[in-house]
């Protein structure tokens, strides 16, 4: 059984594309309201780890484990079987994404693209989800855009939309996906200064993909090094970015710091 | 021969704008079906059965294949041995829908397949329902970008209206046939029913184009 102190419990866990092995058996663990940095070269893994957990991809190996719930597989009878759509629904629930390109809803307003779903997953009222659509937007500095147009907005707004929509859903997961990679420096600072403040005000447990290395140094409990699909350091950010283990995480910060 | 009768044309004119309306009802009722027909069509092609969509495809290629002339002497001469008896306006809308329908089918097909798949993966991540994701998400970011294609086939159907004079439904060119055939003079009824198609379809093609710019960007 999970132990009540995990959030996210990788076991054993294998995904392949093709011949490709994206992970190999990986395991890692994140405990409630950790703040989990995954940085690595491109094609490593990371993203792939955040895309399992929302459902968007299905492992060939192994078990994915949400709190005390199984994501990858569900019980049948005393027997672990591959979750059905209904089940990965369920648990996913849990968990809230931003991803690299915003993604909002081009047909909808900020209001509504940050409504729709408290209100036909959630069940909340209209005024409930709207009163809380405006918390968020004044949290990450959006207030006056309420009725804008996603179009309307420099990719650092929409962004920042973005947050605020996956926050809606009070989600106990936030995984974050290269979520500055498509802005200027100065748009993804914006974007970095509220997810700090995340980090800070709520027990959301993060879960980040970044190769904003002085925003994962400030938020992040635990630094994991991937490569090759596999973990090879896992430390806090100071050991990590200061004094590494190994030789391949020094190289890839290296590199990192000198594009 | 002779030239130009005005007389004749104050005569025939009420004739032929009631063959206009039964143009303008027919190619309503069957756009109407047609669009409607031709989104099920396309939802149930991708709705992830492979038996259904198979069988939708074959339906549509067939309907594509065949002349929409004998689909409509199906529906009104042939269906009645089956004990369905269709009256022949009903038969008409009924094979102009569907015969648009398998067009619009594509064009809807493709007008989904232009959604970015990163929009079914936000849906997703909201755990969005499935149909909440396509009534909400995918369908009010298609059928837009559509609607210029949708448009070109509403134009497409009112110029092939006149087929269903094969099966009795007298629509204006029918109008234009009667018209003529009670004074043997044709000139006015057919130059006039040409003038009436020109007139109606040419700027509903410019608002078509239009709307084809407006989207576009």
């Amino acid at each position: 059984m999970p132990a009540d102190d995990v959030m996210i419990r990788f076991d054993k866990v294998v995904k392949r594309f093709g011949d490709n092995v994206v992970l190999r058996e990986l395991d890692f663990q994140a405990r409630p309201g950790e703040h989990v940095t995954l940085i690595g070269p491109s094609g490593s893994g990371k993203t792939t780890i955040l895309r399992l957990l929302m459902g968007l991809e299905r492992v060939n190996g192994g078990t994915i484990q949400v709190g005390d719930e199984y994501l990858s597989h569900m019980r049948r009878g005393d027997k672990l079987v591959p979750a059905d759509e209904r089940h990965l629904r369920k648990v996913r629930r849990r968990i809230g994404m931003v991803f690299q390109q915003f993604n909002l809803f081009p047909n909808m307003n900020v209001l509504r693209n940050l409504t729709e779903a408290p209100i036909s997953v959630l069940g909340q009222p209209r005024e409930q989800a709207e009163a809380r659509a405006k918390e968020l937007l004044d949290m990450v500095g959006l207030a006056e855009k309420l009725t804008a147009n996603p179009a309307e907005l420099s990719g650092g707004q929409q962004q920042r939309v973005a947050i605020a929509r996956a926050l809606a859903m009070q989600p106990d997961v936030l995984l974050l996906d290269e979520v500055t990679s498509a802005l200027d420096p100065e748009l993804a600072a914006g974007v970095l200064d509220v997810l700090r403040d995340i980090a800070r005000s709520t027990d959301v447990t993060l879960l980040c993909v970044t190769h904003a290395m002085k925003f994962a140094r400030d938020i992040s409990d635990r630094v994991l090094m991937f490569d090759g699909g596999k973990i090879i350091e896992d430390a806090p950010p100071a050991e990590i970015f200061d004094s590494p283990r190994e030789a391949r995480t020094r190289d890839f910060l290296q590199s990192v710091i000198e594009t | 021969m002779g030239g130009w009768d005005w007389g004749f044309v104050s005569q025939i004119m009420p004739t032929l704008l009631r063959g206009l309306l039964v143009t303008f009802e027919a190619t309503l009722l069957g756009s109407v079906l047609a669009f409607a027909l031709g989104l099920v069509l396309a939802l149930l092609r991708r709705a992830g059965i492979p038996v259904v969509s198979r069988l939708v495809w074959l339906f549509i290629e067939f309907v594509r294949s065949t002349p929409l002339l004998v689909q409509l002497y199906f529906l009104f001469f042939v269906l009645p041995d089956f004990g369905i008896r269709l009256s022949s306006l009903t038969a008409g809308v009924i094979g102009l829908g569907v015969h648009y329908a398998c067009y619009t089918a594509e064009v809807y097909r493709a007008g989904i397949e232009g959604v970015p798949r990163a929009q079914w993966e936000a849906a997703t991540a909201l755990s969005l329902p499935r149909h909440r994701t396509w009534t909400r998400v995918i369908l009010p970011q298609a059928v837009p970008r559509v609607l210029p294609a949708l448009g070109n086939y509403v134009i497409s159907m009112f110029k092939e209206t006149p087929l269903l004079l094969a099966i009795g439904v007298i629509d204006l060119v029918g109008a234009a046939k009667e018209a003529g055939a009670g004074a043997y003079r044709y000139v006015e009824p057919y130059t006039l029913a040409g003038l009436l198609f020109l007139l109606l379809s040419y700027p509903a093609a410019v608002l078509v184009r239009r709307l084809e710019r407006r989207v576009g960007h």
